[in-house]
């Protein structure tokens, strides 16, 4: 292997790396937060209702903006760092 | 001046700036009519995308199925969002790295397969026209409704200014149309809703309103919804749900579903570099998010107005009786969107849940003998600025802003069509050596015929919209993005194996729909009772995306294992669209 092959593949694990971290966010609050975990979260009131509630209908919108922009930001970072940036 | 002139003077100034557009905008080459050229800005393609993604069922039926479902209903709202999280991570940045111009030009070349080209042009065509259906009736309705013409006659003007400027203007023109609605349909969407919430809560942002105390009660809104709902023998509009099998698998399905549909892919091969493409994601789920942190608001203010409209003195208090009904129940009660029967023949407007078996004695007490009112759920966008007693300028907005949403997301969708018979079809397989000017005529002929067939198929709709936006959805989940991840993340994914996984996914998932909902959704064609006893492990048609999705995950797998691997060209493209450098324009070719 090249090191130039060797490099490609160690910014592609990075990136593997932290698509699966912001994975594991995105369904946290999707799927964990406002559906299968909102029981556990039913005792913080938030206007009216409950934590879960509020991920439902925005929190996770909220939290989904931010992943994409975090992805970007590093992401432009690795780039940099591995010297494969355009 | 009455309300018919001003709605003409809002729709008629919006399509005289689209066409204006059009003439500035005209596609001259391929590259401009496939990827407007290939340099639009992140944030001008993050609003163009998300007005080609919002369409008439974001802003007209949303809110309305929120605001019947309260919970169980977030589902449209994550379902929605959440799939650009998957694009912007597993998909935009590498395919607008592979720098070309449709979706089946990556799978094609990716699996070194005009089968696998086909079978991806198959899947593309069968997920925009279903798609488009909606759109088109979506902007018939809006124009029936609003300018006083036949639901015919709406649907035919609808496909000429379509026409205009998608034959025209290709993606250059499509793209700048679209950020003008993104604006005309954000303004329409907000200010009727901050006005309603500074009424129902003082607070002029909507999406804390919702949160925030209902100054007339003194109760949070949404414990005062609840009280009022419950109070009516509806389930709560907050409460949890039991099974919570479906919720999870029908948003997975819409996620992945969103993040596969061709028409909002291509839109990021329009951005000049791959990192561009990575924020032009999150500024597309920016523009998104204005609209949908904003829905929700909408459903439980315009749920809580209407019962107390009906309700003005408590749910304990008698209802409203009919002759006093406010003028904007007059005014939809005409286009039958609204109906009243009074089954008890006592002049009052009884809104209830007559299904509800725990409420029945309440009801019996009370001498109500059923249901009195029946709501569509798209009036509550619609009416929303009657509701709120707002100026009628505002109601000639919200015209222009529904018609504005169905028709960027129609062009979209046509141009999608288009490129994948001109380009994929027809340069890729049947006539390589045709002519750049050949191809362009090719694309707009396709075009203009995509546009007849939508046409006809918005004026003799198969099944109601909503069934089919489902099968969009669950087919561009189980085909299409299975299909372009695997091309992207594994080296060994074979041609038979992407052509083996996209066919079973896809009859898979038609076959499941058209089981319960009706071969070819004509009515009493279905084989079997669309009920929870009947689905397969429990598992609703409309939520089936997703299983077709891991199903055609495996059998790739399965297959592309037991034959040869793809070869080392193959697997040096594969890392190449990994990496961003090199990426340059979109490739001429």
């Amino acid at each position: 292997m090249t090191s130039e092959q060797a490099n490609a593949a160690a910014y592609w694990k990075a990136n593997v790396r932290l698509i699966i971290w912001s994975l594991v966010v995105w369904a946290l609050v999707s799927y964990g937060f406002a559906i299968l975990l909102r029981p556990m979260l039913a005792g913080i009131t938030v206007g009216g209702t409950d934590l879960g509630f509020w991920f439902a209908q925005q929190g996770s919108i909220i939290t989904f903006v931010g992943i994409i922009f975090f992805y970007a930001w590093k992401m432009n970072k690795l780039d940099k760092q591995f010297g494969v940036e355009e | 001046m009455s309300q018919f002139v001003i709605n003409m003077l809002f729709v008629g100034a919006s399509f005289a700036l689209y066409f204006g557009i059009a003439i500035w905008a005209r596609a001259g080459s391929t590259k401009e009519f496939y990827v407007a050229g290939g340099g639009v800005h992140p944030v001008t393609n993050g609003m163009a995308t998300a007005a080609d993604w919002m369409s008439a069922a974001s802003f007209i039926s949303m809110a309305g199925l929120i605001a019947a479902g309260g919970y169980a209903n977030s589902t449209f709202l994550m379902g929605w969002t959440g799939g650009y999280v998957l694009l912007a991570m597993l998909l935009a940045p590498y395919l607008r790295k592979f720098g070309k111009f449709t979706v089946p030009d990556f799978i094609g070349d990716r699996f070194y397969s005009n089968g696998a080209r086909l079978a991806a042009v198959v899947c593309l065509i069968i997920i925009c026209v279903t798609y488009v259906i909606g759109q088109m009736a979506g902007a018939g309705v809006a124009f029936s409704r609003f300018l006083e013409v036949s639901n015919s006659t709406g649907i035919w003007i609808a496909a000429g200014v379509v026409f205009c400027y998608a034959v025209f203007g290709g993606m250059k023109g499509i793209t700048y149309t679209q950020v003008a609605q993104y604006v005309v349909l954000i303004i329409a969407y907000t200010i009727p809703a901050v006005f309603i919430s500074l009424q129902l809560t003082g607070n002029p942002i909507p999406m804390f309103g919702m949160f925030s105390e209902h100054t007339e009660s003194g109760l949070p809104l949404l414990q005062k919804l609840n009280d009022v709902v419950m109070g009516l023998g509806f389930t709560s509009y907050t409460g949890d749900i039991s099974s919570k099998l479906n919720m999870v698998l029908f948003t997975l399905s819409l996620m992945i579903g969103t993040a596969g549909l061709p028409h909002v892919i291509i839109r990021f091969f329009t951005v000049p570099k791959v990192a561009d493409a990575r924020w032009s994601a999150g500024w597309t789920l920016i523009f998104i998010s204005l609209l949908y942190l904003t829905a929700p608001a909408v459903a439980s203010m315009a749920r809580l107005n209407l019962l107390t409209t009906v309700y003005p003195q408590g749910v304990e208090a008698p209802a409203l009786a009919y002759e006093e009904r406010p003028e904007w129940v007059k005014t939809w009660e005409t286009t039958g969107l609204i109906q009243w029967e009074d089954k008890n023949s006592d002049g009052r407007i009884q809104l209830y849940n007559d299904v509800a078996p725990a409420f029945t004695p309440t009801a019996e007490a009370l001498g109500w003998k059923g249901n009195e009112l029946v709501v569509n759920n798209d009036i509550l966008v619609l009416a929303n600025p009657e509701i709120a007693n707002l100026p009628s300028w505002v109601i000639g907005l919200i015209a222009a802003g529904a018609i504005a949403a169905a028709l960027s997301t129609a062009a979209g969708l046509l141009l999608a069509i288009s490129s994948a018979i001109s380009h994929d079809l027809i340069k890729n397989m049947i006539n390589p050596k045709i002519s750049e000017k050949g191809e362009m005529r090719a694309a707009r002929i396709s075009m203009a015929v995509a546009i007849l067939l939508a046409t006809w198929l918005g004026l003799n709709p198969p099944g109601f919209a909503a069934q089919v936006v489902a099968l969009a959805f669950g087919i561009a989940a189980a085909t299409l993005f299975p299909a372009l991840m695997m091309g992207i993340f594994s080296k060994r994914v074979n041609d038979k194996g992407a052509i083996a996984g996209m066919l079973v996914g896809l009859v898979f998932t038609v076959v499941y729909i058209f089981l319960y909902l009706g071969w070819f959704f004509i009515p009493g064609t279905a084989t079997f009772a669309n009920t929870p006893d009947n689905w397969m492990f429990g598992i609703s048609p409309l939520s089936i995306g997703t299983v077709g999705a891991v199903i055609n995950f495996a059998v790739a797998y399965a297959v592309s294992l037991s034959t040869v691997a793809p070869p080392q060209e193959i697997q040096d493209l594969v890392e190449s669209v990994r990496t961003p450098k090199g990426a340059g324009g979109a490739l001429s070719h």
